[in-house]
């Protein structure tokens, strides 16, 4: 189904959802939309290795391990900063990062 | 028993005085009263005990006595031959200055239990009292120069501590503090002093100090001896030095101004620090290292000897015009211990020669009686009359009878009169002093007049003089007051008895001493005349002194204004100093020291004011560098990389 499409379209999409992420993580003060530009980040990473072993190494399947392995450690990851962000939220009502500051207690 | 002892007459003050300190005020004050004069009275007991052992069992070896360190223990080991040790020595001086201060210490105590009762502070006064019993005896059986030093400065802080006791009044506070101040700047002579020593001797210990600089022949006698500094041997120097370090403790010219001010403690602490024990601790420093003076520096002999004569005559001299009753006696003491020192600057080395040493020694241990004696008694008249001043006193003998025979006692004792203590003390002074030097022989001959002059202008117009309507009768001091003014009286009028020289004397070793009836008749008969010019002038009321005080109007205000000393001070510290040295070294540590640091501190709060953004601790941030950096690398390479 993939065969005809060339690599270099994949990788274009992949490139810029993964400059979309790091702009929305570097510009964006919501803790929630930093999460999600994260996550963009990492599924862009995740489709670069499924391309390259699809259309480099077809006879091997590190490259769908791999990708495997992120979206379990980015679920998790996710879990995590998600009870983060509500304990934030619970404790000082607002989840922007820069009014977020105060490391005490 | 064992010499070792010794140490606990020292140590019993002490631990009353950190358990005074610490739980005194659990206590009634009274407690603290009593508690202080039983422990100086256990010291006291110790003393006895010591002195008894000292000579008459163990001192005496070969028809010397010897210089026995009784206790030592190593305090800090800062080389190999430099080691200052803590302990007592146990010396005829050191003995009889033992008897000295726990008798006058003990007679303190029990007096202050009714001189202040009532006051506010009576557990913090009894604190001090034992705070300065532990320091003075601590110093007087110091063994080594250090130790000495120490406890030279515990008897300062006490002594401040004591005259600043009402630290409510001004002038007590001014008092406490010019004290201070003045015998610390002494003190930096005698620190001088000691490092000179133990620089050249390598050694603190007085036992090592005093042979290594009395022997010709040892290398660091060379050292000091052969080392010319403005014309004097660097020994010469170090031994003047130490002698500032004296003549700061005990008062003498230029140094004394402390002393009449110091008058603003509370009477006993008067009797005690400022007449009996702390004051002739410069009279017991030049006499402990005075085979180094006799032996080694002749010349710093003859500062002590002219240092004292000078303060005796112009000390009696100033006393003669005052009118505050312990004023009067504060000069008296500076007086008298200008005598100590003239004595001392007399005497040679070794037997007969020696006299004058004998006698300095004697006349510290009479003097302390009497002048506590009169200290207290001035005390209870104070008591009775609520006034410090002569001219609000008179024909108090009626009222005070204990006081005024006691205070009798003790005027005839200084003025010189057979068979008081101060005669036979006085007595040896001037024939010490006629072997050695006639000017300053005649110089004493005429302060025992003006001693016996201004003692009994005291003594007349306080107790006989005119009537004075005094708001409500005085009465005679409490038991606990009048007892040691008794036993006082007892000592001042017995202890000239006692053969000094047969126990105290410059080598060690003990001599016959006689009254020399030809120097003595003369010397009673000036005191005579003294007394009995007093008596015209004083016993009843007459115009004759206002009339002398008009003619001699010049020299009286002079007098009465004590040679405008401490108005040369003022104006020596205020005017030149401060302004000519304090401002431009204020200026210069504020502008140039604080300077260069506040610009070093000032430019690095600048500098890390700039970049105090790049911290912000916010990750987005700190990403965005981090991202912005790749990019221009990548492009970086790339370009290359295209090239």
């Amino acid at each position: 189904m993939i065969e005809g499409i060339p690599i270099v379209h994949f990788l274009v999409v992949s490139t810029i959802m993964f400059f979309v992420g790091v702009y929305g993580f570097l510009v964006r003060r919501n803790l929630i939309t930093i999460l999600m530009s994260i996550e963009l980040m990492l599924n862009s990473v995740n489709i670069n290795f499924v391309v390259f072993n699809k259309y480099l190494f077809p006879e091997q399947l590190q490259g769908h391990f791999f990708t495997l392995f992120i979206v379990a450690v980015a679920a998790a990851e996710a879990a995590v900063a998600i009870a983060i962000i509500i304990n934030v939220y619970r404790r000082f009502n607002n989840i922007n990062v820069e009014e977020v500051s105060n490391m005490k207690h | 028993m064992n010499l070792s002892i010794s140490i606990w007459v020292p140590l019993i003050p002490f631990f009353i005085f950190i358990f005074l300190s610490l739980a005194g005020h659990k206590f009634k004050p009274l407690f603290a009263g009593v508690l202080g004069t039983v422990g100086l009275f256990v010291s006291f007991i110790i003393s006895l005990l010591v002195a008894y052992q000292y000579f008459f069992a163990e001192g005496l070896l070969n028809g010397a006595y010897q210089q026995i360190i009784a206790y030592k223990a190593t305090w800090l080991n800062l080389t190999d031959r430099l080691v200052v040790s803590m302990g007592s020595l146990v010396d005829p001086i050191s003995v009889m200055m033992l008897i000295v201060v726990t008798t006058v210490s003990l007679m303190v105590h029990l007096y202050s239990i009714g001189y202040m009762k009532g006051e506010v502070g009576f557990t913090r006064f009894f604190a001090f009292l034992s705070l300065f019993s532990f320091s003075m005896l601590g110093l007087v059986l110091a063994p080594n120069i250090f130790q000495m030093y120490i406890f030279w400065e515990l008897v300062g802080v006490s002594s401040y501590l004591l005259i600043g006791f009402y630290y409510t009044k001004p002038s007590a506070v001014a008092a406490s503090k010019k004290a201070f101040i003045v015998t610390r700047f002494a003190d930096l002579g005698f620190l001088v002093g000691i490092l000179i020593i133990s620089f050249i001797t390598g050694s603190l210990d007085f036992d090592q100090i005093i042979p290594m600089l009395t022997d010709p022949n040892s290398p660091a006698f060379q050292e000091g001896s052969k080392t010319l500094f403005f014309g004097m041997s660097v020994l010469t120097w170090s031994v003047i030095f130490v002698f500032m370090g004296g003549a700061g403790k005990s008062a003498m010219f230029p140094l004394h101004i402390w002393l009449p001010d110091a008058m603003e403690g509370p009477t006993p602490v008067s009797a005690l620090i400022h007449a009996a024990t702390m004051v002739v601790a410069g009279v017991y420093l030049v006499a402990r290292l005075f085979p180094i003076y006799a032996l080694s520096a002749p010349t710093g002999l003859e500062v002590v000897a002219y240092v004292g004569a000078f303060t005796s005559l112009f000390a009696a001299i100033i006393a003669c015009t005052q009118f505050d009753i312990k004023r009067i006696l504060a000069f008296s003491t500076l007086s008298q211990i200008g005598y100590m020192m003239l004595a001392l600057g007399v005497s040679g080395y070794g037997g007969e020669q020696g006299l004058g040493f004998t006698a300095s020694m004697f006349h510290l241990f009479t003097h302390a009686m009497f002048k506590a004696l009169l200290f207290l008694a001035a005390g209870a008249i104070i008591h009775a009359v609520h006034s410090n001043y002569m001219y609000e006193m008179g024909n108090l003998r009626k009222f005070l009878p204990i006081t005024h025979i006691t205070f009798a006692v003790a005027v005839l004792a200084i003025a010189g009169i057979p068979p008081f203590a101060g005669f036979f003390s006085k007595d040896e002074i001037l024939v010490a002093a006629y072997h050695h030097n006639k000017f300053l022989f005649a110089v004493e001959y005429l302060v025992a007049g003006i001693t016996a002059f201004y003692m009994s202008r005291l003594y007349f117009s306080v107790f006989w003089g005119k009537h004075q309507h005094y708001h409500h009768t005085p009465h005679e001091a409490p038991k606990t007051m009048t007892i040691p003014l008794m036993f006082l009286a007892l000592a001042a009028a017995t202890t000239g008895f006692i053969h000094f020289s047969e126990f105290v004397s410059s080598d060690l070793i003990p001599y016959e001493s006689h009254i020399h009836w030809n120097i003595a008749i003369p010397s009673i008969l000036v005191a005579l005349v003294g007394i009995s010019i007093a008596a015209a002038m004083y016993m009843k009321e007459t115009t004759i002194p206002d009339r002398i005080a008009k003619s001699f109007r010049g020299f009286y205000t002079l007098v009465y204004n004590k040679f405008y000393i401490d108005e040369i001070y003022i104006f020596v510290t205020k005017k030149i100093i401060f302004n000519y040295i304090s401002r431009p070294v204020a200026w210069f540590d504020r502008h140039i020291v604080d300077g260069s640091m506040n610009l070093i501190g000032n430019t690095t709060a600048r500098v890390s004011h700039l970049i105090r953004d790049f911290q912000s601790g916010q990750i987005q941030k700190y990403g965005f560098v981090f991202v912005s950096g790749v990019l221009i690398l990548a492009f970086v390479f790339i370009y290359w990389w295209l090239k």
